[in-house]
């Protein structure tokens, strides 16, 4: 499972940041990022999926293994 | 609440957000005008205004900079000065592209990490206010606690005497609340408030300080130093912004819990659970509605809409709205998946959030730590606040 954030549309709520820091960091700007390529650990795939589902500008992608 | 329009006669053609009945319980009219099959209201009042109230609808036009223009966002009787795209109080009042360099110059204070460095200054206040009510039956819960709190958190920030709170908040009184008021008095309020801040930026040019006063009055954009206008608009938004926003979001969490005793003993019992319940209170009780005008003549799902006339951007309509939420009418304190707007949508997304977030978890934390135990002490003296940001004025709450 992979997550990455679209940097057109995200506009700094920083919602995935505080429900998934170890997925996602925040820079000065409250812009977001994925983590280590935006692949999500073993056992994070929840946080994951949650994170996705509370961003606002629905800002955040993500692709599902096969 | 000022009474300077008549009473609204029929919400669908002849709506007026400073109707009292509006500030005491604006849910029934939304859902009213959402429900029927005309989910974008008008008014003729204010020259002119909008009202979209589904969640799309609320969205299309925050993302829309195109046809929307954010030169002035309170409605007024009056169209704004201030010209586009920098407008009265960058960067909420800027268009594209002003708008990106005037709001980045902003974010690095307001970062997450940024806001965390606040944290204990904000936690220690919030026990100084309880500590001199200490004892007492009844305390208002918006008088004696919240309305102090971000006040005292962005006069910090900006560097402005802390002793002056109480003068801060007549000025967002005037500025937010007294909307339906004359053009000639609102005009008064702008100048007492001009001359107050003018004096204090030249305090800070005198003495430079650590603060976001002194930050801006030497920012530079584009490699030129901010016009006069541009820093003592800030200075306003951030003032303004800060204060009766988050003291209402405060104000109607606490409202929330004195009301539903089974949610408050959940959160006394699961503390972790609070940041998802603060979620859920921003959704239900989503202080800010936002508004544009509209750039040029321009229809919009069939609405002909005029240039200069005002749309209000109502973020908890969007918020309660069935077909984007689950038990939408219903505060569910462990509701999973919340894309709620309270902080709005798109490129004007609040610069504050994070600040308001802080201070929310940090008042709640501090009072259910005091006080995991209380009521409304008469439901009727609870009144609310109208115009575009709605919470608890008045707040008396029964400590047992």
């Amino acid at each position: 499972m992979r997550v990455r954030v679209d940097s057109e549309k995200c506009q700094g709520h920083n919602r995935c940041y505080s429900l998934a820091p170890e997925l996602f960091d925040v820079d000065d700007y409250g812009d977001a990022h994925e983590l280590n390529d935006g692949i999500v650990p073993p056992g994070l795939e929840d946080k994951a999926r949650l994170a996705v589902a509370n961003c606002p500008e629905f800002a955040i992608i993500v692709e599902e293994d096969a | 609440m000022t009474g300077h329009h008549p009473p609204v006669a029929d919400w669908a053609t002849d709506f007026d957000h400073a109707d009292p009945a509006w500030a005491a319980d604006p849910f029934p009219i939304w859902d009213e005008i959402r429900a029927s099959g005309c989910p974008v209201a008008h008014s003729t009042r204010y020259g002119g205004v909008w009202l979209p109230t589904s969640h799309e609808d609320v969205s299309a036009i925050a993302y829309d900079t195109d046809n929307f223009t954010s030169r002035s966002v309170v409605v007024t009787e009056g169209r704004p000065i201030a010209e586009a795209p920098q407008g009265i109080a960058p960067p909420i009042s800027s268009d594209p592209p002003f708008h990106h360099g005037a709001r980045r110059l902003l974010l690095p204070a307001f970062s997450p990490k940024a806001v965390d460095l606040l944290e204990p200054f904000t936690r220690a206040f919030c026990h100084e206010l309880l500590d001199a009510v200490e004892g007492k039956p009844i305390i208002d819960g918006a008088v004696d606690y919240a309305q102090h709190i971000p006040v005292q958190v962005i006069a910090k920030m900006l560097g402005l005497p802390q002793e002056d709170g109480d003068l801060f908040r007549k000025f967002v009184h005037n500025i937010l609340e007294s909307i339906d008021a004359p053009l000639e008095e609102r005009f008064e309020y702008f100048i007492e408030l001009d001359t107050y801040l003018t004096a204090r930026v030249e305090e800070h040019l005198e003495t430079p300080q650590d603060d976001l006063i002194t930050f801006l009055v030497n920012a530079e954009m584009d490699g030129q130093p901010l016009n006069p206008e541009h820093v003592g608009g800030t200075i306003v938004l951030l003032l303004v912004a800060g204060i009766d926003t988050t003291w209402s979001a405060i104000g109607a969490s606490l409202f929330h819990l004195a009301s539903n005793d089974a949610d408050r003993e959940r959160l006394v019992a699961e503390p972790d659970l609070l940041p998802t319940a603060i979620e859920e209170f921003l959704r239900a009780y989503a202080p800010v509605t936002m508004a544009r005008l509209v750039k040029d003549d321009f229809e919009f799902n069939g609405c002909p809409m005029k240039k200069d006339e005002w749309v209000l951007l109502p973020f908890p309509s969007a918020n309660r709205d069935p077909e984007f939420f689950e038990q939408a009418d219903e505060v569910v304190i462990d509701r999973e998946i919340n894309r709620h707007s309270a902080f709005g949508l798109g490129i004007h997304r609040c610069v504050g959030s994070n600040l308001a977030r802080m201070e929310m978890r940090v008042a709640l934390e501090v009072w259910l730590e005091r006080y995991p135990d209380f009521t409304l002490a008469d439901p009727d003296a609870v009144t609310w606040s109208g115009g575009q940001v709605r919470g608890p004025r008045r707040l008396p709450l029964r400590i047992s």
